[in-house]
């Protein structure tokens, strides 16, 4: 079943090169359908994969496989699969391609705007789908591309310059990346003598990483955490990020806020934290602070903001903080919770930024002084605004409880006084957005946004999955949690094992009632893909240097 | 390393005496007083058929009248070029079948796999400079057959550049290379600045020669050979009680080819060569003097010094890291697109050298693989630049390629790729060719190296996104006034949404609407900042001029090569034939 994979990669990929082909004539009223039409086709997809993805403790690796060598004489392979950890973000970034390109094109030709998202599509999910780096790297770096065109197509006076920033600051993190994989790959390789890992996959470099000198891996976790903080962002790096947002068109700052940032943080979880688990454990009280900083200047500063759309950005910003504070508490909840976090967060943010959109659209202003007294002309607008909010503040029978929840009393079992810190930010989560919300709802109304027009039903058509989505994760997660877990207890396992000075209480190892026997944890991960050597094999590989 | 050892029973027969490790005949053969030098003649093959090619464009425009069918000596260059790459593809699959030796005729010239790869590409880049050549020239009113005997001149002393297995050979080789391209330069008549870019070419490269010259001297001095094998033997055998005058001949050397491939610092004629000289004739030298030049050091460094690995590698790498530093910086604050693209080849330069700092097989393959696919992609992007700019190239600044996606999106897509190429964004072969130079500096633990390359590359990407954004974001002519322009924009209200992209395609043949500063204009305050970033006062009102009116006008052939390009640095992006073929590239031997 492993083409289903293959499908959701290069079926948009294949659709906007088919739209550049289109005859100019055609252009311009076939792109809409054709591309929305490929979109919403990916969204099925994506479902089918998640509804006949395998739970349970037996399949905690990769599913939906496929390998095919690619550079043959670079060892790298078109290697492609979904686990718990990348199910439900591939999920979400399905459902939300189709609701941004809904959202009108603004600058750029139709052709032009369809063409850039469905490549940018393609090159989300290879980034969420793939098991071989330098697969990841290409996927990681090709959003650059699409995301700078579709910034310069919007309609802020400075989208030039934000795109620019944009490209620049991304591309100048990368070359950390760059480095870092070919240098972990050749380090691995150089590890091996005999020549087991040829390759570029992630299993193969996962177990050649735990054998590098701790030097090696906090170095290369630094490189590659370089890269994902400035794509996420982390504070220090982030200052491209409100320019960008706010530039872009509403379509645009979905996909951008929604699944661009993603890729940053699950670049961390899948190639930082599962490479380096020994640097993880080191490093994990920096990445703590930047996450906890992350969320309290994010909240701070979005609520000294005097423009929706920034005010959102900003806020996004402390969402990502949070899940930063759960991925690196190493316990099963706050992993659990981060991802679900990442999740919530593309959810939530998606849309945000389409109900700003919606604003926009009927006021032609984000300023917050030109705002005010929405409520009595826009009813539903204003009550599908508030339920969004609520989400977000994590309002119990929301999704964003759930996340939040897990991020916290995962990370305070391990790394308690950032855990405590960290939950400030949903106080101050509560200040800006209900702030933002009085202001834009509330009060009098001005003359003109006393006579706006309520959600269209194609307005409300948009935001209707969104919706569905965050209540249904908030009243019955246990479809998305058990779907998740086994990759999660894997994982934690993982990093239990690779150092052992870092105990995990076992109330925070999953359910406490799996266990999973320190050598075999890579190769289990790695079980349904063939890697060289078959299971267990890390074993061997010790027990032959040890015969040595 | 290639097996020569078995080479030739015959000659053993005839009584010859063959060296166990090269394969190669020491001394006379002894059979009846037979003097028999070994000739590998399928390796003459390539110079014979660009030099027969020349004497045949020769012969005919001396028998032919004035103004022959247009295009008949860029079709017979071209000729002449395929047959190159045909041989050389032939070469390959020889050296592939049977065990040859790896030098022949006398020492003088290599037959292996590198020179067989170098020669598809000369061959390669004399094809397609030869097409987009040809529309060049009539436009300009300058068609003859010389330039077209010079450039095929220029391929041969390429080839024997990157075969030579001696000094003498690489510097007759590196001779006619030279004076072809001095010609060249110079040979837009009535352009001040084309006599301008030969002259200070000739000048400045006949310093070079003499450098080089006087390098391969001082190595003859200190080990008493001028062929690479005897060097190499020689240094092998025998360890130097003071090695100052080799080191010095190595560091002259280096010097001569460095100014060839235009590293910093003997990058100064390059921005004035590229912009004076004409436009295709530039893309054939970026591509062909480059290669060229990187052959012959990399079989200077890796064949003839290899005993001095420790030595060389830090004058490359500090050579490499200027060229990317100083080439990507530089390019930054260029308003002419011909003189940033030279900036540009100065830092594409940089990355080869990373390439040839690792010293080994692997690093041979990236560079060889990089200078393959850097071949394509500038000879492309002068190709769209040398239908931009106009007559009299009238237009090489920015504003030459404003916004080109409305005026002729197909090529400013083409740009597009080829722009990407070079900076290096994933799915193009300029990508793969980062990836591979670096892997093999990295393999030697150079991480900083490696780090230096990206970050350059990250500086870099902004002066080839300023060009995207002017292609595709610049239609109008409101950018003399920058102010009236901002307030048009943010007037234009929900009107802007229908301007521009491919809405205004119609108008692309330039109607009053470029320079009236319609409504909505495109022109911000910021994408002002943006495409005038570090530009001078003067270069400034040069980039924002309004576009040409002129339609453009692509000939049969460029368009062709254009399209060949693109779908090369593509392929060659994501697929594997090519990497793999760069990769069966061994060298005759190592040390």
């Amino acid at each position: 079943m492993g083409w289903a994979i293959d499908v959701i990669i290069l079926l948009p990929l294949g659709a906007a090169l088919a739209l550049v082909t289109l005859p100019r004539a055609g252009s311009a009223s076939l792109s809409r359908p054709l591309a929305l039409g490929v979109a919403a086709i990916e969204f099925a997809f994506a479902i089918w994969v998640a509804v006949a993805f395998k739970t349970g403790n037996a399949h905690a690796g990769f599913q939906f496989t496929t390998r095919q060598s690619w550079f043959g004489p670079l060892g790298i392979s078109w290697y492609v699969g979904v686990d718990g950890i990348s199910l439900f973000l591939v999920a979400v970034t399905a459902l939300l391609f189709p609701i941004a390109m809904a959202s009108p094109p603004v600058r750029n030709s139709p052709r032009a705007f369809y063409g850039w998202m469905l490549l940018l599509e393609s090159a989300c999910m290879a980034t969420f789908l793939s098991l071989d780096a330098f697969l990841f790297f290409i996927a990681f770096e090709v959003t650059l591309v699409p995301g700078y065109f579709l910034i310069v197509g919007g309609e802020g006076p400075r989208r030039a310059y934000a795109a620019t920033k944009f490209f620049l600051f991304t591309f100048a993190g990368s070359a950390f990346l760059f480095v870092g994989i070919i240098f972990t790959y050749l380090l691995v390789q150089g590890h091996e003598p005999h020549g087991t890992v040829d390759s570029f996959n992630i299993v193969a470099l996962a177990r050649g990483t735990v054998n590098l000198p701790v030097t090696d891996q906090d170095l290369l976790l630094v490189a590659f955490g370089i890269a994902f903080a400035v794509k996420m962002p982390l504070v220090p790096f982030h200052t491209w990020m409100p320019d960008a947002y706010s530039e872009a068109p509403t379509g645009v700052s979905m996909v951008l806020a929604g699944v661009l940032f993603k890729l940053g943080a699950y670049g961390i979880l899948r190639w930082g934290i599962f490479l380096f688990p020994l640097a993880a454990v080191q490093l994990a009280p920096l990445a703590l602070t930047l996450g906890v900083i992350g969320v309290i200047w994010g909240s701070v500063v979005a609520a000294m903001q005097k423009d929706l759309k920034r005010l959102v950005a900003y806020g996004s910003l402390a969402g990502v903080g949070f899940i930063v504070v759960g991925l690196f508490g190493f316990t099963s909840q706050g992993i659990t919770g981060g991802i679900l976090e990442m999740v919530n967060h593309t959810l939530v943010t998606g849309a945000l930024f389409l109900l700003v959109g919606m604003v926009w659209e009927r006021r032609r202003t984000y300023a917050f002084s030109q705002l005010g007294g929405l409520q009595r002309a826009t009813p539903i607008l204003g009550w599908v605004f508030m339920v969004v909010i609520l989400a977000d503040l994590g309002l119990p029978g929301l999704n964003g409880f759930i996340g939040e929840f897990l991020v916290l009393i995962g990370t305070f079992i391990t790394h308690r006084w950032w855990a405590v810190v960290a939950t400030s930010g949903a106080v101050l989560g509560a200040v800006y957005l209900l702030w933002a919300y009085q202001r834009v709802f509330h009060g009098p109304a001005q003359a003109v946004n006393a006579t706006l027009k309520d959600m269209t039903w194609a307005e409300r058509v948009a935001v209707a999955p969104l919706l569905a989505a965050i209540i249904f994760i908030g009243v019955y997660p246990q479809p998305v949690l058990s779907r998740m877990e086994p990759a999660v207890d894997h994982l934690v396992a993982h990093i239990e094992a690779a150092d052992p000075g870092f105990k995990i209480p076992a109330k925070a190892r999953g359910h406490g009632t799996f266990v999973v026997p320190k050598d075999q944890v890579v190769a289990v991960l790695g079980a349904s893909g063939p890697a060289p050597g078959g299971a267990g094999s890390l074993k061997t590989a010790s027990a032959k240097r040890g015969a040595k | 390393m290639n097996g020569p050892t078995s080479a030739a029973p015959h000659l053993v027969a005839a009584g010859c005496t063959i060296n166990e490790v090269t394969g190669r005949i020491t001394g006379l053969c002894t059979s009846k007083g037979s003097v028999h030098i070994a000739i590998n003649y399928p390796a003459l093959v390539p110079l014979l058929v660009l030099g027969g090619g020349a004497l045949v464009v020769l012969f005919f425009s001396a028998v032919l009248p004035k103004r022959p069918y247009r295009g008949l000596w860029a079709g017979l260059t071209a000729l002449a070029g395929t047959g190159t790459v045909a041989d050389g593809l032939l070469q390959w699959q020889q050296l592939n079948g049977s065990s040859v030796t790896p030098v022949t005729i006398g020492d003088q010239l290599f037959y292996d796999h590198m020179g067989a790869f170098f020669v598809v590409l000369f061959g390669a880049a004399t094809v397609l400079g030869a097409a987009i050549s040809d529309g060049y020239l009539e436009r300009e009113g300058l068609d003859g057959p010389e330039p077209y005997v010079l450039m095929l001149a220029c391929s041969l002393g390429a080839v024997l550049m990157a075969d030579a297995a001696g000094f003498v050979t690489l510097f007759l080789g590196l001779e006619i290379l030279s004076i072809s391209l001095y010609a060249m330069s110079a040979y837009h008549r009535w352009r001040a600045a084309s006599g301008e870019a030969g002259l200070k070419y000739l000048i400045l490269g006949s310093l070079a020669s003499a450098i080089f010259i006087y390098g391969a001297a001082l190595i003859y001095g200190a080990t008493g050979s001028l062929q690479y094998l005897g060097v190499v033997s020689f240094l092998a055998d025998n360890a130097l009680f003071q090695n100052g005058i080799l080191l010095g001949g190595m560091v002259l050397v280096i010097v001569g080819l460095g100014f060839k491939v235009a590293a910093v610092p003997f990058h100064f004629w390059s921005p004035d060569v590229y912009q004076g000289a004409p436009t295709p004739f530039v893309g054939y030298m970026a591509a062909v003097a480059k290669a060229a030049g990187f052959a012959a050091l990399l079989r200077v460094l890796m064949l003839a010094l290899p005993t001095l690995t420790s030595t060389w590698r830090p004058i490359i790498w500090v050579l490499a890291t200027l060229s990317i530093v100083f080439g990507s910086v530089l390019a930054l604050v260029q308003v002419d697109l011909k003189r940033m693209l030279a900036y540009s080849s100065i830092s594409q330069a940089g990355y080869v050298l990373i390439g040839l700092q690792a010293g080994t097989a692997q690093g041979v393959q990236a560079v060889a693989f990089y200078v393959f696919t850097y071949t394509f992609m500038v000879i492309g992007t002068f190709a769209i630049l040398g239908v931009l700019q106009g007559r009299g190239e009238a237009r090489n600044d920015l504003s030459a390629v404003r916004g080109l996606a409305t005026r002729s999106p197909w090529l400013a897509g083409a740009m597009l790729v080829l722009l990407l190429g070079q900076a290096g964004v994933p799915l193009t072969s300029g990508f793969l060719g980062k990836w591979v130079v670096i892997q093999a500096v990295l393999g030697q633990g150079q991480y900083e190296l490696g780090l230096i390359g990206m970050l350059g590359a990250a500086v870099a990407a902004f002066f080839y996104l300023r060009v995207a954004l002017v292609m595709f974001l610049a239609p109008d002519g409101a950018g003399a006034a920058p102010s009236a322009a901002l307030t048009l924009s943010s007037a234009g209200g929900p009107g802007a949404a229908t301007v521009g992209g491919e809405s205004t395609g119609g108008e692309g043949d330039g109607g009053p609407g470029w320079a009236a500063g319609r409504p909505g204009g495109y022109l911000g305050s910021d994408l002002h900042a943006i495409v005038t970033a570090g530009l001078n006062a003067r270069d400034k009102a040069l980039a924002l001029r309004p576009p040409p009116h002129s339609r453009v006008r692509v000939p049969a052939a460029t368009a062709a090569v254009i399209v060949l390009c693109v779908v090369f640095t593509v392929f060659a992006g994501v697929s594997t034939p090519v990497l793999s073929w760069a990769h069966a590239i061994t060298l005759p031997w190592s040390v």
